[in-house]
């Protein structure tokens, strides 16, 4: 039993899904589900799809090189068992897995350090130069704020009526 | 053994038959039909094919004459040298080489007049040129009939040669003419040889075939040979000297020692010494024939001498095969056809000779293999009683009974499913042979899958290792994070945040509806202003949009008012100006107001008169050049209709790509094929 890495959107395949196409140079194509395959069919590159993990990693959105992903390399020697080694091994599988996803994150919040600040810079031309669609710009003149004052109406009709129904 | 077959050999036809048989097959198997009116290259094409139709027909026949001749150098030195002393080899290939050349003058012709068949300009010249095409090829064939009579007559001759194998058991028989040679053959074969008291009865080679030890011979019987220098011999004898040059054969000579064939004792040894060269390697026996008329003891002295010579011959031959040089009966025999006395004893002695010659050769060669089903091996005779069986080591011995026990003790695998339930119930452990360090271990199970990674992937002695300097690395980096600072920029007060809001909500209303009004722009018909249902254009609406701006629209809403052309629902001025017709100066003020009539003209004359482009303060434009623009979008959205019927806006989309009434239904008459 293995789990496969879909060729188009580098998503584990789990037993019972996917398809499976053999070229007729041999290569093997799997595919963890239709959207995948029907995108192959129609000869998409997946590092033009948005939504796929070469897509991510071509763009720098999502981390390419690093130390944990040199730990799960495919070893195609087998090698003898030892009771030891498997339960290092699965031990060693969380914490490593952990610690790709606290790198990923990391990733991530470099990635968007500097968002905020343009954020607010995006913010404050919108501002200016939308102001005329809220106040017009001889209003805004006189008057510096930014938005309409608002003018409050007193609705005391009702309250005179009963006061006068109770005189 | 390929059997020589010449009776498979077509006829060759003559050169007459030949021609014939070809023109009336061109005529036959090619159209025949053509008019002068058709098209030139239709003729070209007609005449050009009876030419080749012609030339592929005598090219099929000449080949397959000249494929099925043997050539004389690729057949049995035997065969060639039968054919060449029957037919004279030179004349038989010059044949076959008029033949060729026949066929590639033929050819040759074919390709030239086809080429020039290709430039005739008219039915008369196109046909001229076949004419003059077939007619060469026939002079070709003509010129070489003589060869084809000669093929032909070699053929009817080949077909009757007897088929000898050269390869095979044979025996030969030569000896003077009249010997006895023939009725012997009669006599061991079934063969039926004409035997006359005439020389020369016998003129060609006979193969009769006789059996000895479940085995075949061939017998062949040759012509009498006569003494003569080699030169002067006549095709009769050369065939007998062929078979005995080139069969590997028992040869039987056969002597007649009573005379009566009209030859002496001491001819016919001068015959044999001169042609003792040909019974090299080859088992000889001399057979005295006709001993009813002269038995064998009765010779005379010089006879016998010279019989004896040619024993003493006969012997050396058998010498030089390994036989014991004291084997008389093997060489010299006594026999008479006609009473049949010794015939067979000859016939035996000669297979006899010819086997163990044969069988000899064989062992020394590699084809033994072959034969190996026809020998045997002889045990040695045992000399005395002791015994004497194998001898086989001690070890080998005990080895041996060791194995027997093992192989019964040892318990099979089987035998185990056997005794835990059968082979539903038990199913064998693969693990138990298993070599692991540990011998606990052996009926782990290693999981292969484990939080959505391959354990064996990840599998590695060092893994430990490995984690750890990970996670050291791990922990430098965090401590490096915990440095980092956050930057606060400049954040949007409250007020400010709320009028982004509000923009940002304008904004997407706008934005939705150029949306709409883009995705229906050309399914909108657009509509003048004085039809407007949705009350766009109202002073109400301007009102409105201008007061949330934060305006004061009284002022423009009374200008538009002022400016506006209809008056009719403005009951004020009504009533006023029929007040102000009946007293002029009573009314102050309603002074500013003229009446409605004079009021509308002279509006709309004012604004005629002005040029397009000025811009005039009231009414909101920019500059001259907005104002431009804004009359030219007035005039793009309301324009004249056509009427011209000539292509227009409207003809410029398609309101549905596939109305129904064009892409279904059937037709009344014809396909729908197309539509």
């Amino acid at each position: 039993m293995r789990l496969e890495k879909c060729w188009f959107c580098s998503s584990t395949i789990y037993p019972g899904h996917g398809i499976q196409f053999v070229r007729n140079d041999a290569k093997i194509f799997r595919f963890c589900r239709s959207k995948c395959h029907k995108n192959f069919k129609m000869k998409r590159n997946p590092r033009k799809v948005k939504w796929t993990k070469a897509y991510r990693r071509l763009h720098g959105k999502d981390m390419t090189q690093d130390a944990t992903f040199e730990f799960e390399r495919k070893r195609n020697r087998p090698e003898r068992y030892d009771r030891n080694v498997a339960e290092n091994t699965l031990k060693a599988i969380k914490k490593i897995d952990k610690i790709r996803v606290d790198r990923e994150a990391r990733h991530h919040k470099e990635r968007m350090r500097h968002k905020k600040s343009k954020e607010q810079k995006e913010a404050a031309r919108e501002l200016e130069q939308g102001i005329s669609l809220v106040k017009a710009p001889a209003v805004l003149q006189q008057e510096p704020s930014l938005t309409l004052t608002k003018v409050k109406v007193k609705v005391s009709a009702g309250e005179d009526e009963t006061r006068q129904m109770e005189e | 053994m390929v059997q020589y077959n010449f009776k498979k050999i077509t006829v060759v036809p003559t050169g007459k038959d030949f021609i014939d048989i070809i023109l009336s097959r061109t005529q036959r198997q090619t159209p025949t039909v053509v008019h002068k009116g058709y098209a030139i290259s239709r003729l070209r094409q007609f005449y050009m094919r009876k030419v080749k139709y012609t030339q592929q027909n005598f090219h099929e026949k000449l080949s397959t004459i000249i494929d099925e001749f043997p050539r004389l150098d690729d057949i049995h030195p035997f065969y060639g040298d039968l054919l060449h002393v029957l037919y004279n080899k030179d004349h038989y290939k010059l044949a076959l080489g008029q033949i060729n050349t026949a066929r590639n003058l033929i050819g040759k012709i074919s390709k030239d007049y086809v080429k020039l068949l290709k430039y005739g300009d008219s039915l008369y010249r196109c046909k001229t040129l076949k004419v003059a095409a077939l007619g060469r090829m026939c002079t070709v064939i003509k010129r070489v009939s003589p060869s084809l009579a000669y093929l032909e007559q070699v053929r009817q001759h080949m077909a009757r040669l007897p088929s000898i194998d050269p390869n095979t058991r044979t025996i030969l028989i030569c000896g003077y003419p009249n010997v006895g040679k023939s009725s012997f053959i009669n006599k061991i074969t079934r063969a039926d040889v004409d035997v006359q008291p005439y020389a020369f009865t016998t003129k060609s080679l006979f193969v009769g075939h006789t059996d000895f030890k479940y085995l075949r011979y061939q017998v062949i019987d040759t012509p009498g040979i006569l003494d003569r220098p080699f030169e002067d011999r006549n095709i009769i004898e050369m065939c007998s000297i062929t078979a005995l040059a080139h069969l590997r054969a028992a040869i039987l000579f056969f002597l007649d020692i009573s005379g009566s064939c009209g030859y002496s004792i001491a001819q016919q040894a001068a015959l044999f010494h001169s042609i003792k060269s040909l019974f090299m390697n080859k088992p000889l026996i001399i057979v005295c024939n006709k001993t009813d008329l002269q038995p064998f003891e009765n010779l005379s002295e010089e006879d016998m001498k010279l019989v004896m010579e040619m024993k003493e011959e006969a012997m050396k031959t058998v010498i030089g095969q390994g036989g014991e040089a004291t084997d008389e009966e093997g060489v010299l025999l006594k026999m008479s056809t006609l009473t049949e006395d010794g015939v067979i004893a000859v016939k035996n002695a000669a297979c006899e000779r010819l086997l163990n010659q044969r069988v000899e050769l064989k062992m020394k060669s590699k084809k033994i293999n072959d034969c190996l089903n026809r020998f045997h091996v002889a045990m040695p005779k045992p000399r005395d009683d002791k015994e004497r069986p194998a001898c086989i080591p001690e070890a080998v011995l005990e080895a041996r009974a060791k194995e027997a026990a093992e192989k019964e003790k040892r318990k099979l695998e089987k035998d185990l499913e056997n005794e835990n339930g059968g082979a539903g119930v038990y199913s064998a452990s693969l693990k138990k042979h298993y070599i692991l360090a540990n011998e606990e271990w052996k009926e782990d199970i290693m999981p292969e899958i484990f939080d959505g990674h391959n354990v064996f992937d990840f599998v590695d002695p060092d893994i430990l290792q490995r984690l750890e300097e990970l996670e050291q690395e791990e922990g430098l980096r965090q401590e490096e994070e915990a440095d980092d600072e956050d930057m606060d920029g400049e954040e949007l007060t409250p007020e400010e945040r709320e009028a982004l809001a509000e923009i940002r909500r304008k904004k997407s209303l706008l934005i939705q509806q150029h949306r709409i009004k883009k995705s229906t722009a050309e399914s909108r018909p657009t509509v003048p202003r004085k039809f407007d249902k949705d009350k766009k254009f109202t002073t109400e609406r301007m009102g409105r949009q201008l007061s949330a701006l934060g305006l004061d629209p009284s002022l423009a809403i009374d200008r538009a008012r002022g400016r506006s052309l209809s008056r009719k629902g403005r009951k004020r001025e009504r009533s006023l100006a029929r007040a102000g017709s009946d007293a002029d100066d009573a009314m102050d003020m309603d002074v500013d107001q003229p009446s409605s009539k004079k009021l509308r003209m002279r509006s709309r004359s004012r604004s005629r008169s002005r040029p397009p482009g000025e811009v005039v303060p009231g009414q909101g434009f920019k500059d001259s050049a907005q104002k431009v623009k804004a009359i030219k979008l007035v005039r793009k959205s309301q324009k004249v209709r056509n009427k011209d019927a000539r292509r227009g806006d409207a003809d410029r989309t398609i309101p549905t790509l596939k109305p129904k009434h064009l892409f279904s239904g059937k037709r009344s008459l014809g396909k729908t094929s197309r539509r």
